[in-house]
């Protein structure tokens, strides 16, 4: 026993030192746990909040743009979505087949989809289709079961309420894509798109609004839990647009399927009431996303569906322009009111002759005649006389060879030539290039937007006015009152005794027996008009044909026939609307684009200032 | 906790682990009334059919966690290197028990213990699983510490193992062998796998704070940050859900225990009892504290659950198994076990 003691002393020391141990060891843990509960729990638990709670952002309902009258020509729509998200996918093939015959989707855009879902988190859901139909709707719900994963959303997407006929003012959006600077997430989101052309792109950043923001819990695989809160974002600014879409609608009818463009603006404010470019383009092929073969058949049309000829297409003005070498000539005393020139029908200059589109001569013109028969040789003779620097700087005056800061994108300048302009080129100015310049031709090149400011401020007085698009840019809730146009400055260089000539003579156009569009001009009372023609040839025509006779635009390719043009006004006295028609290889300005301006005008004055002519009587 | 662990549903957890207590209990209530000259004559049938369970491990056994632990007997999965922490307890207990202070001093006298521990770590690291291992290293050290072997022996011990890493690591181990216990070792390299456990753990247990989150609301458990949260990492979510005073309590529990352990072993007159409190006791200690100094990213990660509170019945078992041994010592606390009382029926 006495053995026994010894080891029962020995085994409690030890057992007791492990003991000790364990205690030790023991405190460790608390102290430890102590350590990341106390001291650094504050840090933890935001590190647990970040890993809980994920912000999703929701898209902004879209600012709406309207016409002058408040009448809508952009709006969010309701758009049926099928969404797949990828966790819920079990059955995958027969899925992916079911679904492509519901969509009908082509082998190429499934296997794209196949693509995209097996990029994206388990979690999120990938858009397979937007706008869907009815019947798809009806029919991905009715075969829920044999869709696993298969959903339909409802979502705001983007509708053009007028398609074509104002695709190429109020442009069109599109996704998103990584070329874009959108800054954070925001681009991430489904349905969030950007504008891509015309105001919708100009004015994307107060179109867009603000997004708001969900709270939600989430789970370690990124699976929404629940939602903890939300705010809702600000819907973008409403545009309101100058143009009136009826008489858009009315002018984009008027040129049926030519390649043209027309442009009506109020000479007083600036204020563009239609601007016309066809053939337009439908931007709700572009908001529902277009497949290839749209996208080919739009780019590969000769008639460029998605170029804004009243803003891009830059077009010799042709006879249009004799008023401004008219104007330069009168203020610079080449020539009096009364200062007569025989025409003959040709124009020698050195060894070259020039000749007048009437082949037997006009014979003896003063400005007056001139201008409303479009005598060439009368203008050779008086551009040659005023230089082509003194006819440069009046057509600068009125608005030509300039950018305005148009309101939608692609914008050209045009051209008006000049010695410098010339002399940078590496050549010298020919005579010859005064005498072109002198009709239209030649060097000199305008927009029918700048032909439509140029007609406007010949008319209205010699005021400088601007063109604009839009009235005012507004929060849908706030009525603040339009923006107040300012008063255009009168241009000092030009005299309102020429001024008052000229547009005299224009009424003259349409409305003298010898006039040019005589034939076009109304009968009726009160509709009476003024204007310009102008026919631009395109191609040279040699001295064999001019001997054989020309050939008739009807016997040319369409490629190869003149660039028809009219600029016109309304009404004949105190003018209010301008407009400027421009058919391309329509034929003569007299016969293809009068009639279409003159058409125009009518309109204008049936919604506008007939009404008003009432309220006066 | 494990109701908790289901997001508040007793399946499928809760309701098979109560079961499970309830067969403890019965077991541990047995075990404690069996007399223990039982166990003492048991003691090394008992390790032949547990090592018998682990080679057969080595050959039929299930893969689970990419290593190779469980035994199907068809009704239920076990891991025999589970119960082989206790019982490898009871049969060094019964080497030593009459082993005088004389006997354990000499060399020799420790081949045959060194022999009952090393053959089953050897099966329990091909499995692989170093952890087990070398906690049934450090259950057979407590016990040659408590039966008395010299301070000498266990430095000289360690000084040789360390020196023997060197030639071992350099000569012996194949390059992938190598790589294998470097993840062994430094599981925390590893960012994705576990290493992104402990820190879940960590931000789990910090932001806990000094009150808890609540019972069932856990952010970090219930939101599936955290893995394994109904077995190795348990302790996190109690500790998230109770705070640091949950863990605390927890803590002070399990020392109670293991002070219950030492004061039966201080009042048993036999050194078979003695050895088995102290032993399992010890053991138990072991247990909870690498699986909590793990979820705190104290020690690298490896398989080893929370005794008495994570899910799983073989470690459940083993632990009520255990606590019923160190009832049974105090049961018997005062019979006089003589040098020879194994053999007298055996």
């Amino acid at each position: 026993m006495h053995r026994d003691v010894d080891r029962y002393k020995k085994f409690s020391r030890r057992g007791l030192f492990l003991f000790g141990g364990n205690i030790a060891l023991m405190s460790v843990l608390i102290g430890r746990m102590g350590y990341l509960q106390i001291f650094e729990s504050e840090k933890y638990k935001t590190l647990a909040e970040d890993n809980r709670i994920s912000l999703k952002l929701l898209s902004p309902l879209r600012g709406r743009i309207l016409d002058r009258k408040g009448r809508p020509m952009a709006i969010n729509k309701k758009n049926y979505r099928a969404m797949l998200l990828p966790a819920k996918l079990t059955s995958r093939e027969s899925v992916y087949s079911e679904i492509a015959k519901i969509l009908g989707l082509d082998k190429q855009e499934l296997s794209r989809l196949k693509k995209r879902v097996l990029r994206s988190s388990r979690f999120s859901p990938v858009v397979l289709k937007e706008n869907l139909t009815w019947r798809q709707v009806a029919s991905i719900e009715a075969r829920a079961i044999e869709l696993p994963g298969v959903l339909v959303e409802v979502g705001e997407s983007r509708y053009y309420p007028d398609g074509k006929i104002s695709g190429q003012i109020v442009g069109y959006v599109s996704s998103v894509s990584d070329k874009d600077n959108v800054k954070g997430p925001l681009k991430r989101l489904p349905g969030f798109k950007v504008g891509r052309a015309g105001v919708e792109k100009v004015y994307d950043a107060a179109l867009r609004g603000k997004e708001g923001a969900r709270q939600i819990e989430v789970n370690a695989f990124g699976q929404e839990i629940r939602e903890l809160s939300r705010k809702v974002g600000d819907p973008g600014n409403e545009v309101w647009l100058t143009v009136d879409k009826e008489l858009q609608r009315f002018t984009t009818n008027r040129l049926k399927s030519q390649s043209a463009s027309a442009v009506v603006i109020d000479v007083h404010t600036g204020e563009v009431l239609a601007l016309v470019s066809t053939p337009g383009f439908d931007p709700n092929v572009f908001s529902r996303g277009l497949s290839h073969e749209e996208w080919k058949k739009i780019t590969s049309d000769p008639m460029f569906p998605l170029h804004n000829k009243a803003i891009s297409g830059q077009y010799a003005p042709g006879s249009a322009f004799k008023m401004i070498v008219a104007l330069a000539a009168l203020k610079n005393k080449v020539i009096s009111p009364r200062t007569k020139i025989y025409c003959n029908g040709e124009f020698e200059l050195g060894e070259k002759l020039f000749y007048c589109w009437k082949k037997d001569g006009h014979g003896t013109m003063d400005l007056h005649n001139a201008i409303s028969q479009s005598c060439d040789c009368y203008f050779y003779e008086v551009a040659l006389k005023t230089g082509i620097d003194r006819i440069g700087a009046i057509a600068q005056d009125l608005g030509l060879g300039q950018l305005f800061d148009f309101e939608l994108p692609g914008e050209k300048k045009g051209l008006i030539p000049s010695k410098i302009w010339k002399k940078k080129q590496g050549k010298l100015w020919h005579p010859g290039e005064t005498l072109q310049a002198g009709i239209g031709q030649g060097f000199v090149l305008a927009t029918p937007l700048q032909l439509a400011v140029m007609t406007a401020r010949l008319v209205n007085g010699g005021k400088a006015i601007v063109p604009q698009i839009t009235k005012t840019i507004r929060s849908s809730v706030d009525s603040n009152q339009f923006k107040s146009v300012k008063e255009a400055p009168i241009i000092s260089s030009l005299n309102q005794a020429h001024l008052e000539l000229i547009v005299k003579a224009m009424g003259a156009v349409t409305n003298s027996p010898s006039g040019t569009a005589y034939k076009t001009s109304s009968k009726l009372p009160g509709l009476a008009f003024g204007g310009k023609t102008g026919t631009v040839q395109v191609r040279r025509i040699s001295e064999e044909e001019r001997e054989t006779g020309v050939l008739k635009n009807t016997e040319l390719e369409w490629h190869e026939r003149d660039h028809a043009i009219f600029v016109g006004f309304s009404p004949l006295t105190q003018p209010r609307y301008a407009v400027s028609v421009i058919v391309e290889h329509g034929g003569s300005g007299s016969a293809i684009a009068a009639p279409v301006a003159r058409d125009i005008l009518f309109e204008v004055k049936r919604r506008y200032i007939k009404r008003n002519m009432v309220a006066i009587d | 906790m494990l109701y908790s662990a289901a997001s508040g549903s007793f399946e499928p957890w809760a309701v098979k682990q109560m079961i499970r207590f309830g067969l403890g209990f019965v077991l541990m209530l047995s075990v404690a009334l069996t007399p223990i000259h039982f166990w003492l004559r048991n003691a090394y049938f008992l390790y032949i059919s547990c090592l018998i369970l682990i080679v057969l491990v080595e050959i039929i056994g299930t893969v689970g966690m990419g290593a190779r632990r469980w035994i199907d007997l068809g009704f239920v999965a076990v891991q025999p290197s589970e119960f082989m922490k206790i019982i490898v307890v009871l049969a060094l207990a019964r080497y030593f028990y009459a082993s005088q202070l004389g006997d354990v001093k000499r060399l020799t006298h420790l081949i045959i213990p060194i022999v009952l521990v090393s053959v089953p770590v050897f099966f329990i690291i091909r499995q692989p699983d170093l952890g087990t291992a070398l906690l049934l290293i450090a259950s057979g050290v407590i016990i040659f510490f408590l039966a008395g072997v010299r301070f000498r022996v266990f430095i000289f011990s360690a000084i040789a193992g360390i020196a023997a890493i060197i030639p071992v690591w350099k000569y012996i181990l194949h390059d992938y062998q190598k790589a294998r216990l470097m993840t062994f070792l430094r599981p925390d390299q590893d960012l994705l796998g576990s290493g992104y456990h402990v820190m879940q753990s960590k931000i789990a247990l910090g932001s806990g704070g000094i009150t808890g989150k609540g019972f069932l609301a856990g952010s970090q458990s219930h939101l599936s940050f955290l893995p394994e949260m109904h077995t190795d990492f348990i302790f996190t979510m109690l500790a998230e859900e109770f705070g640091f005073i949950g863990g605390v309590v927890l803590l002070l529990l399990y020392l109670s225990m293991v002070i219950y352990g030492f004061v039966i072993a201080l009042k048993c007159k036999n050194q078979f009892g003695r050895l088995i409190s102290m032993g399992v006791m010890n053991v138990f200690f072991l247990n909870y504290f690498v699986n909590i100094a793990m979820v705190m990213g104290l020690l690298p990660v490896v398989g080893m659950p929370l005794p008495l509170v994570s899910y799983g019945g073989t470690s459940l078992i083993t632990h009520m198994f255990g606590i019923g041994l160190v009832l049974c010592v105090f049961v018997n606390r005062d019979v006089n076990l003589r040098p020879g009382s194994a053999e007298i029926i055996s």
